[in-house]
């Protein structure tokens, strides 16, 4: 049930959360709009999982406040978490019942009764689960586990589904299915908050993208001007151990065990690195030339990888 | 026809509020699923465990125990019985399922929802009283086979049963939010529910013991609710029944006040 409003999916408004003396955010602003598919990256640790957790209730901010379509996550949890579906992490089931029931008393919870089965068997046939509607959480397989954990968070049908790391460890048939059937609730008015590792499917599914380092934002914009931002060609040179000459260090973007990405801005440019190399006797092992991508953005702005 | 907009209206306002109570009421039919899925484990076990107790302290002591005048020693023990596995059941019921829930991670499915912490302990706590109650009517009908026992005042049976196994439902609840380990659970049940409901009164009447032991089982709140339940069947115990069931009551309302504060705080379940 999507409830017509004007309000922003999601606001976060200069939100902080200490754990002890570890400060996990540090005044995290962010609005997201009704109908987008928004990707929030960052490293372990920078405070996605944080935030979410604040934004689904589990935990409490040190300050600052969250609303869901204009419902304040602490003050109107009941009506910000109706308006909200979030596909957890962990692996997580319940062992004594099956994938149907589970859904049925997800969708309970939520006030959704026996008309709400339209909408489930919707999600079972979107998902692949439609023949294990009867089998038991404990027998199913880990890839088959995780579709029922999205199917729970989507079995009342919320207006903003959050999905953290939802294709961690799943296969490449899943990913596929899966994005379709997201794809397709985006298309059916849908807010889509994704956090994931896998920055391809970032860049391929979202129109906007967040990215987080030590519990702030650090960039904040769409796909298309993060990537353009940082347009250029990637140049990466497999040299084994070797020390750079210092002309060329200040386009090195990367390096890890002996492959060194440079960042260039025209062509021109790979003449100059491989004379530099040359001159100090530096042997390429092997050249590739890439598009940048949403994982130079990020390694631009973060410093590593994700 | 405006009597059928009417009954459209109404017909629509009973949707509402069964819609409004769909929350809870689901939750609690998961809980009650819950145990009825392992019922050998849930309401079986107890029930074959009150049975051999009663079948082996009948066999031992009948004829030459005798607690009231003209009470045989069999048919004193079945009440004492009866509560004690509803006490311990309530108990078990609510802090099993929690730290299940919690260890496991699947309490997130409930902490995701709107239900409020008041609903949330409504269920918690139905479903602990009905599985008291369900194992103390099957010990009750077992006992059946050994001596035929009347209820001199089924009022205050059921009153006892139900304010009992909501005590220790509650009781429950508090155990499964502040245990983070099985072990911590099972230091709950080892060294607080077992040592008090089998020195509450449950084999015996307190005074056959030294005074200063009759003092001390009048601290045990199990021993109000084993001997307000007994009454209920003989029409004698060793208090006044009203007095039993004030602290009964009394002590309900106290953990529920605490455990509706640790909900509501989000102790323990959401930092």
């Amino acid at each position: 049930m999507i409830t017509p409003s004007s309000k922003p999916a999601i606001k976060i408004n200069n939100v902080y959360k200490n754990f002890g003396s570890l400060q996990a955010l540090n005044g995290v602003d962010l609005t997201i709009e009704q109908g987008e598919f928004f990707a929030l990256l960052g490293p372990n640790g920078a405070g996605k999982s944080t935030l979410i957790s604040i934004l689904a209730g589990l935990l409490k901010p040190s300050a600052g406040d969250i609303s869901v379509m204009g419902f304040d996550v602490v003050n109107q949890y009941q009506q910000a978490r109706q308006l909200l579906g979030v596909v957890p992490q962990e692996l997580v089931f319940d062992p004594f019942f099956n994938v149907r029931e589970m859904l049925r008393f997800q969708a309970g919870y939520f006030g959704r009764g026996p008309e709400n089965d339209i909408w489930v068997d919707e999600i079972l046939e979107g998902l692949g689960l439609a023949d294990k509607a009867h089998t038991n959480m404990r027998k199913l397989s880990g890839g088959m586990k995780r579709r029922a954990l999205i199917a729970q968070a989507l079995a009342h049908k919320p207006p903003v589904i959050v999905l953290d790391e939802p294709t961690a460890g799943v296969d490449v048939e899943l990913r596929q299915m899966l994005w379709e059937f997201i794809k397709k609730l985006n298309r059916d008015g849908h807010t889509i908050i994704l956090t994931t590792h896998y920055l391809e499917e970032a860049e391929a599914l979202c129109n906007r993208v967040g990215m987080m380092k030590q519990g702030n934002i650090v960039a904040l914009d769409s796909t298309a001007n993060l990537l353009n931002k940082f347009a250029g060609k990637n140049l990466r040179l497999t040299l084994g151990d070797v020390t750079l000459p210092l002309s060329i260090q200040p386009l090195m973007r990367h390096h890890d065990r002996g492959e060194f990405t440079f960042a260039l801005n025209d062509m021109a440019q790979i003449e100059f690195v491989l004379a530099a190399l040359r001159t100090d006797n530096i042997k390429v092992i092997d050249m590739q030339l890439n598009e940048a991508d949403l994982e130079d953005v990020f390694l631009s702005l973060v410093g590593k990888k994700l | 026809m405006m009597r059928l907009t009417t009954m459209n209206t109404a017909l629509k306002k009973c949707f509402t509020i069964s819609a409004a109570f769909r929350g809870p009421w689901t939750l609690l039919k998961k809980e009650l699923l819950r145990f009825w899925r392992v019922a050998f484990q849930t309401v079986a076990s107890p029930v074959i465990t009150a049975l051999l107790y009663l079948l082996i302290f009948s066999h031992v002591l009948e004829g030459h125990v005798q607690v009231y005048p003209g009470v045989p020693y069999t048919a004193f023990l079945i009440p004492g019985l009866i509560m004690m596995s509803v006490l311990q059941n309530a108990f078990a019921n609510s802090s099993s399922s929690l730290i299940q829930s919690k260890v496991m991670g699947n309490i997130v499915f409930v902490l995701l929802t709107p239900l409020t912490h008041l609903q949330f302990f409504l269920a918690f706590l139905l479903a602990a009283i009905i599985r008291g109650l369900v194992v103390g009517v099957f010990i009750y009908l077992g006992a059946m086979w050994f001596v035929d026992l009347e209820m001199v005042h089924p009022s205050l049976i059921f009153a006892f049963a139900f304010l009992g196994s909501a005590l220790l439902g509650t009781f429950g609840i508090i155990a499964g939010i502040w245990a983070d380990r099985f072990d911590q659970m099972a230091a709950f049940q080892n060294f607080i529910i077992m040592p008090l409901s089998f020195l509450s009164g449950v084999f015996y009447s307190i005074h056959s013991l030294p005074p200063i032991w009759q003092k001390v089982s009048q601290l045990n709140p199990f021993f109000y609710m084993i001997d307000g339940f007994r009454y209920g069947f003989f029409g004698k115990g060793d208090v006044c029944p009203l007095i039993s069931l004030a602290i009964v009551g009394g002590s309900f309302l106290v953990l529920a006040w605490i455990t509706l504060k640790m909900l509501k705080s989000g102790y323990k379940l959401r930092a």
